[in-house]
């Protein structure tokens, strides 16, 4: 009970904690945004003044700045990201609301895979250490590791969709086939660094003294793995899932614009360089929160697969 | 307008893998099969041939010939930034807009202006007054008429400071225009009326010859006035846009595709064989070949780059290159050192530069030398090309040394400047192979500068900075002084500082003028002057690349690269796909084809024979004995004359981002890490 409690105290401090977090962030890329050489509507095309300045009280960039930056707060205040200035016919909200759902799903659906598949190869080349087993996995996610997924990805397209002609070659359409490329080549890095991840901490638990008495009380060595070597052994693996999913939002910038899929990635490059400032400000503040959550979430998993967080946290 | 590198010489994986791991690997995997199982590989993508094809007395294909399914797959190489025809901008909004709407003037598929909403009009004798006579059977796709007053209402729309359309400069030449757009007058005022309801009048400013072809742009396109009322920003959306051209814009799935559904109510309707045209904004153009090759596109925006040979050894019956009204060129800085003042020098860096070999070994895609400004391709305008382009390169290098020694340098005083490019591999290339000549034949030190796109655009026009940096044009529209324009003294794009009094006062003339004969000389002499003063180092005519299926006809190149849906139809496939051992025939067939059209590409690259379609001419011969009759008639004598517009803000960000991304994989990522 008193352990309940203190999980939720430390649960809402760290909610509260992200706010700042958060308003820092929204402060930051406003400026940076703005600093940027250039405007929205600057272009090879020639712009006679008067349509420029038509262009900029639309969206209100005459104002001053300061003016426009606590505007702009007062706006998204109330979830409101305002119109696009690159896509005309469409708000940020609409935009974001429709990439989102397809940004989730492959971003889901890859970690779901990295974690499951990282950590099963991670043990089993853990518990064979030292095998042609380990070391053939482990090259394996060392080349995972280091070769690049805008290198994989025309690999897989080439041979897979092609010449194979298993799965489309790229696009959208909610279909399992569409997105098994994609998720396949977004979750390959991760899984390969989960492995590792994995073995290492597998290797070091299966060496600790509590695994030792759990053998030497006769337990099968099955039972020693699932009951006792298993939790202590992910406790890595769970601490990397936040940077994970900043890294997997980065991959996914790649893998949208290579497989052609209608997300949110590839709003980050070209609303930046475009100068689209609603259009980058809502995407940023968008994956910042996601992170921020979710980091949040795995420090709660942490947690509670963890005693000594939360014994600290008691005392 | 712009400018850019089209996106050639990124590298691409796919192609490096092609080249190097693939063979490999696949001697690994495959054993023996080798080279002749890669052979294979390639020959599966390739598409039906199509039936002969056959015309009725209208010039209309006979049924009979027609494929059933009429659904075109169209590359549209990103997401248009807005379907509201008067905020449009960039290519990839312009080409649906042309499919969705009709201005009073259309386009033919060889580019010639011919009637669109108006059936005929009237042109005053001083050309300031131009009266537009509807057709009585056009209707809006909800059934409405098509009326004068639509066009007024869409006119003043498009000019008023409200809309805050970027691309209104079109309408400057109309009268009161100017004054409009600075909010000094109401959209009311602009030169515009309608007589009755089926007769519009507009009167101009100066005579504008190209106006008609202006007419076909986006943003003199008449809006449903009752809808846009209704839904204002969203009447652009599917379910509320009323447009008057080919096709009714049935779904917009944001970043997937794009679908247009013939219009019924449409005056020309029974003319157009296409029912769905489907635009995708394939970003990638590796994407967008492998979905052409699986025959899920019949109609790509561009090729990858460093893939001609293999291209044009593979699908030498749908790769299609033709000249674009478009020329890339290094501009000087003329307000800083070293190049004030210092026409010599500037000659000397102009001559030294071997254009052939530019465009052979660097751009690649039978791009052509450039030694003016105004490229090929506009009706009744040929550039004056200097002396020295008819010398031999050598001649030119030995000149080039002359006028570098008496520039004051040498070996021991090497000229030293910097040369400023965006984003972008072709650009890249350019200025890498550049200064490279530039260090062999005169033993210059130029050191290459790659920015950011808007830190670049803006470096140039602060004229601080800069001092040789790239640059570019691609027209709007068929007419020199869209180029020349570029050079008045205190023009937002002359970002070379170039300012002659006389030259100025020339293009005054050009546009008051309104005698053809009397405005050509004086852009001729223009143009002469232009050269003759040296701001800029002309280099190539940009081309036009992109893979299109071999049974879809009705299109033709031309060098605003314009391709209406509703000109384009299907023939039917003339065999079914061969079995197996047939398809080896094919492969052996393929070399064959391959010089035939690598011959006719160099044909084309002759300017004065511009001839769009190119690379179909060996293709259909080989293919269907007689030939094609109509669509494409190569080799035939074309007007080249060609209307207007295109724009380019976004070829900038249609070039950019691919370079960006696929140029260095890596950089995007890396810097969001």
């Amino acid at each position: 009970m008193i352990q309940d409690s203190g999980m939720a105290r430390h649960a809402l401090w760290r909610l509260l904690g992200l706010i700042p977090t958060l308003f820092m962030l929204i402060t930051v890329a406003f400026f940076l945004m703005r600093v940027a050489p250039g405007g929205p509507f600057d272009s090879e095309m020639l712009l006679p003044a008067d349509i420029k300045a038509n262009l900029s009280a639309k969206y209100d960039l005459d104002e001053p700045l300061l003016q426009q930056y606590f505007r702009y707060l007062s706006q998204i205040a109330v979830l409101d990201f305002g119109p696009s200035i690159q896509y005309k016919d469409w708000t940020v909200n609409e935009l974001i609301g429709q990439g989102m759902p397809v940004s989730l799903t492959i971003g889901l659906a890859a970690m779901v895979l990295a974690f499951f598949m990282g950590t099963l190869l991670g043990i089993s080349a853990a518990l064979r250490q030292n095998t042609r087993v380990d070391y053939s996995l482990m090259g394996v996610a060392m080349l995972g590791i280091s070769i690049p997924n805008f290198v994989i990805a025309p690999i897989l397209i080439l041979l897979l969709a092609v010449y194979a002609g298993w799965l489309p070659a790229g696009g959208w359409d909610w279909s399992i086939a569409s997105m098994v490329l994609p998720v396949v080549t977004l979750a390959l890095p991760v899984t390969a660094y989960i492995a590792r991840l994995t073995r290492g901490s597998m290797i070091e638990v299966m060496h600790s003294n509590f695994i030792r008495s759990a053998r030497a009380k006769g337990l099968p060595e099955s039972v020693v793995i699932r009951r006792h070597a298993l939790r202590p052994a992910l406790l890595p693996v769970i601490s990397f899932l936040g940077p994970a999913t900043a890294g997997m939002i980065s991959g996914s910038v790649i893998i949208e614009r290579i497989f052609s899929i209608p997300g949110l990635g590839s709003y980050f490059v070209q609303g930046a360089l475009n100068r689209d400032y609603t259009l980058v400000m809502g995407v940023v503040i968008f994956y910042g929160v996601l992170i921020i959550l979710l980091n949040f979430l795995v420090d709660l998993i942490y947690a509670w697969l963890n005693p000594k967080v939360r014994y600290d946290e008691r005392s | 307008m712009q400018n850019w590198s089209k996106k050639s010489g990124m590298v691409d994986p796919v192609n490096l893998l092609r080249q190097f791991v693939l063979p490999a690997s696949l001697v690994l995997l495959v054993g023996a099969c080798g080279d002749d199982y890669q052979e294979k590989l390639a020959a599966r993508g390739r598409h039906a041939q199509p039936v002969e094809l056959i015309l009725n007395e209208e010039g209309r294909p006979v049924p009979s010939v027609i494929a059933e399914q009429q659904e075109l797959h169209r590359d549209n190489g990103q997401e248009p930034q807005t379907l509201d025809p008067h905020l449009a901008e960039g290519l990839p909004a312009a080409r649906i807009l042309r499919d969705l709407f009709e201005g009073l003037t259309a386009e033919s598929p060889e580019g010639r202006i011919i009637p669109g909403a108006a059936f005929r009009w009237n042109i005053s004798r001083d050309g300031k007054t131009y009266t537009f006579y509807l057709r009585r059977d056009a209707y809006w796709s909800n059934g409405d008429p098509v009326t004068a007053e639509d066009f007024v209402y869409g006119l003043r729309r498009s000019a008023d400071p409200a809309t805050a359309s970027k691309y209104a400069q079109v309408l400057l030449p109309i009268e009161n225009a100017p004054e409009v757009l600075a909010g000094d007058l109401p959209p009311s005022e602009l030169g515009v009326t309608a007589m009755d309801e089926f007769t519009l009048q507009i009167s101009m400013r100066d005579p504008t010859p190209y106006f008609l072809a202006l007419l076909s742009h986006s943003s003199t396109y008449p809006v449903h006035k009752a809808s846009v009322l209704e839904h204002g920003s969203a009447f652009s959306r599917p379910g509320n846009l009323v447009s008057n051209g080919a096709y009714v814009l049935s779904e917009w799935a944001i970043r997937s595709r794009i679908e247009l559904i013939k219009n019924k109510n449409y005056w020309d309707a029974d003319n157009v064989i296409l029912e769905k045209v489907y635009y995708y904004p394939f970003e990638d153009q590796s994407t967008a070949l492998k979905r052409f090759r699986a025959g899920k596109l019949h109609w790509t925006s561009g090729v990858p780059n460093n893939q001609f040979k293999w291209l044009q050894k593979h699908y030498p019956d749908e790769l299609v290159i033709s000249p674009w009204l478009g020329s890339y060129y290094f501009g000087f800085n003329l307000e800083r050192e070293p190049f004030i003042e210092n026409l010599g020098l500037r000659m000397a860096l102009v001559l030294a530069l071997d254009r052939d070999l530019l465009t052979e070994k660097v751009t690649q895609f039978g791009e052509l030398p450039s030694y003016t400004l105004v490229p090929p391709g506009i009706r009744d305008y040929v550039s004056p090309v200097p002396e020295w382009a008819e010398w031999t390169q050598a001649e030119r290098e030995k000149e080039a040394r002359r006028l570098y020694a008496m520039a004051g340098y040498s070996e021991e005083n090497p000229l030293e400047f910097e040369i400023r490019y965006s984003a972008g591999a072709n650009n890249k290339k350019m200025a890498l192979a550049a200064s490279s000549l530039w260090k062999q034949v005169l033993g210059v030190r130029a050191s290459l500068l790659n920015e950011e796109n808007k830190v670049f655009l803006q470096n140039r026009e602060q004229k601080i900075l800069t001092q040789v940096f790239q640059a570019g044009w691609i027209s709007d529209y068929a007419d020199p002084y869209s180029f020349l324009n570029l050079f008045r003294s205190g023009h937002g794009r002359n970002d070379y500082g170039y300012s002659n009094s006389l030259y100025d006062a020339l293009l005054d003339e050009v546009a008051a003028e309104r005698i053809p004969s009397i405005r050509r000389r004086l852009m001729l002499e223009t143009e002469r002057l232009l050269l003759a003063d040296v701001p800029f180092i002309p280099l190539y005519t940009y081309v036009t690349k992109r893979m299109v299926n071999p049974r879809l006809k009705g299109w033709q190149s031309n060098v605003m690269d314009h391709h209406y849906s509703k000109h384009m139809f299907f023939l039917k496939a003339a065999l079914d796909e061969p079995p197996t051992v047939v398809e080896e025939i094919e492969v052996t067939e393929t070399g064959g084809e391959n010089i035939r059209s690598s011959e006719s590409i160099q044909e084309m690259a002759v300017p004065g024979e511009e001839e769009g379609v190119i690379l179909k001419e060996g293709d259909t011969e080989a293919a269907l004995p007689g030939g094609d009759a109509e669509t494409v008639a190569p080799g035939q004598e074309q007007d080249l004359d060609l209307p207007l517009e295109e724009k380019a803000p976004d070829v900038a960000n249609e070039d950019m981002l691919p370079d960006t991304v696929t140029e260095g994989g890596a950089s995007p990522e890396d810097s969001l890490k």
